[in-house]
């Protein structure tokens, strides 16, 4: 069965890497995924201010998208863009009145009826194709890489929307292990990159780079490993800032679990975009000896 | 409690009614303030808290004894809405709702935190879309 995918706007433009690799393991491991039609921005963050529903237009928009395609589910790549829509998806269930004003306001659009699961691209890997599918993929393991799995906020807070336990999460660690890669733990895993100060802030998310990587490096960690396009950007790029504000430090490569997986199960690593990111990703890869057969 | 706060925004120029603060909070986001036991567990797990000129839990006192300087705290535009308050707190308190909330009294009267125009082009081009329409969502009114 062919799948649906909503894109969002960072996937077609800065995170472009992140949706390439995403579709070429997909092609691998046998299965369709097709980009949805007319999508339009999700809006990133959900309203958070109970009288505030019009922010909840752009994400529902898209669902009554989905419904009106034939499809019972979407998947997601983004992190804000899986959070945005399945929390109007939850408010629009939680509350049918809710949805009365919203299906009113919308002239052009059918009404949602509330059929359509959001899913983020790692819950499709772990309960649809599943870690021992992916294990038995591997033609190249990543021997003796020691990565540390950031999840950041969107995948697990609020806990009605997360995709794992919120506290301690696992899911990353088990791809990794699926890898044949070793796993640092790491308490920063679940704290917040900087979000979008990145633009006013600059050097406060480096600072919070610098402190999420320092642990990672102390506790004998090679490389970090995570799902969003935001905290990309903040820990790589951001983080490599932070090289020019704290002595003797150095920034870890940063990769999307899509691209390991892809390397690990032996597709050309061009598919990956690693030429996108601030810190070489390469590098570490041909040390260990991850691009050969 | 008498810390220096900055003064970016004229408060009186809000005009909001005097002990009103507490109930307007309650308006836009349903949470009941005074379930709050001051335990500060919501300040220990917040990674914006070095930054902050006033704690989390400190916020919620301010608003409960009605003290408007509480809109002129760096706080409130720190909290990045990370939810690790909301899902920490032994209360059920979903604080960061009430940042929100906060945030809102403010841009609701046209006042924004961001301005737009001090935004360069190498910036436009070089940080990732969903930082800037989050950025809006939350600073721009």
């Amino acid at each position: 069965m062919k799948l649906l995918y909503y894109p969002g706007c960072t996937l077609k433009t800065s995170a472009k890497n992140l949706e390439k690799s995403a579709f070429a393991i997909m092609e691998a491991l046998g299965h369709e995924m097709i980009e949805m039609e007319d999508w339009n921005c999700c809006g990133v963050v959900s309203s958070l201010t109970d009288d505030d529903l019009m922010h909840h237009l752009a994400p529902l928009r898209n669902l009554i998208h989905v419904e009106d395609a034939g499809y019972d589910k979407i998947i997601t790549l983004c992190d804000m863009c899986y959070n945005t829509l399945k929390q109007t998806n939850l408010r629009v269930k939680e509350k049918p009145e809710d949805l009365e004003t919203l299906n009113s306001f919308m002239d052009r659009e059918n009404d949602y009826k509330g059929t359509v699961k959001v899913l983020h691209f790692l819950e499709f890997l772990r309960d649809e194709v599943g870690f021992d599918v992916l294990k038995k993929s591997i033609k190249r393991p990543l021997k003796g890489m020691k990565i540390m799995p950031y999840y950041g906020c969107m995948l697990l807070r609020p806990r009605e929307v997360s995709i794992d336990d919120a506290e301690e999460p696992t899911i990353l660690s088990k791809i990794l292990t699926s890898l044949g890669a070793d796993v640092v733990d790491n308490p920063f895993k679940i704290e917040c990159c900087g979000s979008y100060h990145t633009i006013e802030e600059k050097n406060l998310v480096s600072n919070r780079a610098y402190r999420i990587t320092k642990f990672a490096v102390d506790r004998g960690s090679d490389a970090i490993v995570l799902s969003c396009p935001l905290c990309r950007f903040n820990l790589d790029v951001r983080g490599k800032e932070a090289e020019k504000i704290y002595n003797n430090y150095k920034q870890l490569p940063v990769y999307y679990y899509v691209q390991l997986i892809a390397v690990a199960i032996g597709l050309d690593p061009k598919c990956c975009g690693f030429e996108e990111h601030a810190v070489d990703p390469v590098l570490l890869l041909k040390k260990k000896g991850a691009f050969e057969k | 409690m008498n810390k220096k706060l900055e003064s970016r925004i004229d408060i009186d120029a809000l005009k909001l009614k005097k002990g009103e603060l507490v109930q307007e909070v309650e308006d836009l986001c349903g949470e009941n303030l005074f379930g709050c036991y001051q335990c500060g567990t919501c300040s220990a797990g917040c990674p914006f808290i070095e930054d902050m000129d006033l704690s989390p839990d400190e916020v919620i006192r301010y608003i409960i004894l009605d003290r408007k300087e509480v809109l002129n705290s760096k706080t409130i535009w720190l909290c990045a809405a990370c939810f690790t308050c909301a899902e920490r707190c032994p209360r059920d308190i979903n604080i960061t709702k009430i940042m929100e909330a906060l945030r809102q009294i403010i841009l609701r009267k046209n006042i924004d935190r961001t301005n737009l125009i001090n935004i360069t082009k190498e910036e436009k081009v070089s940080i990732p879309q969903l930082a800037f329409v989050s950025l809006f969502r939350k600073n721009v009114g």
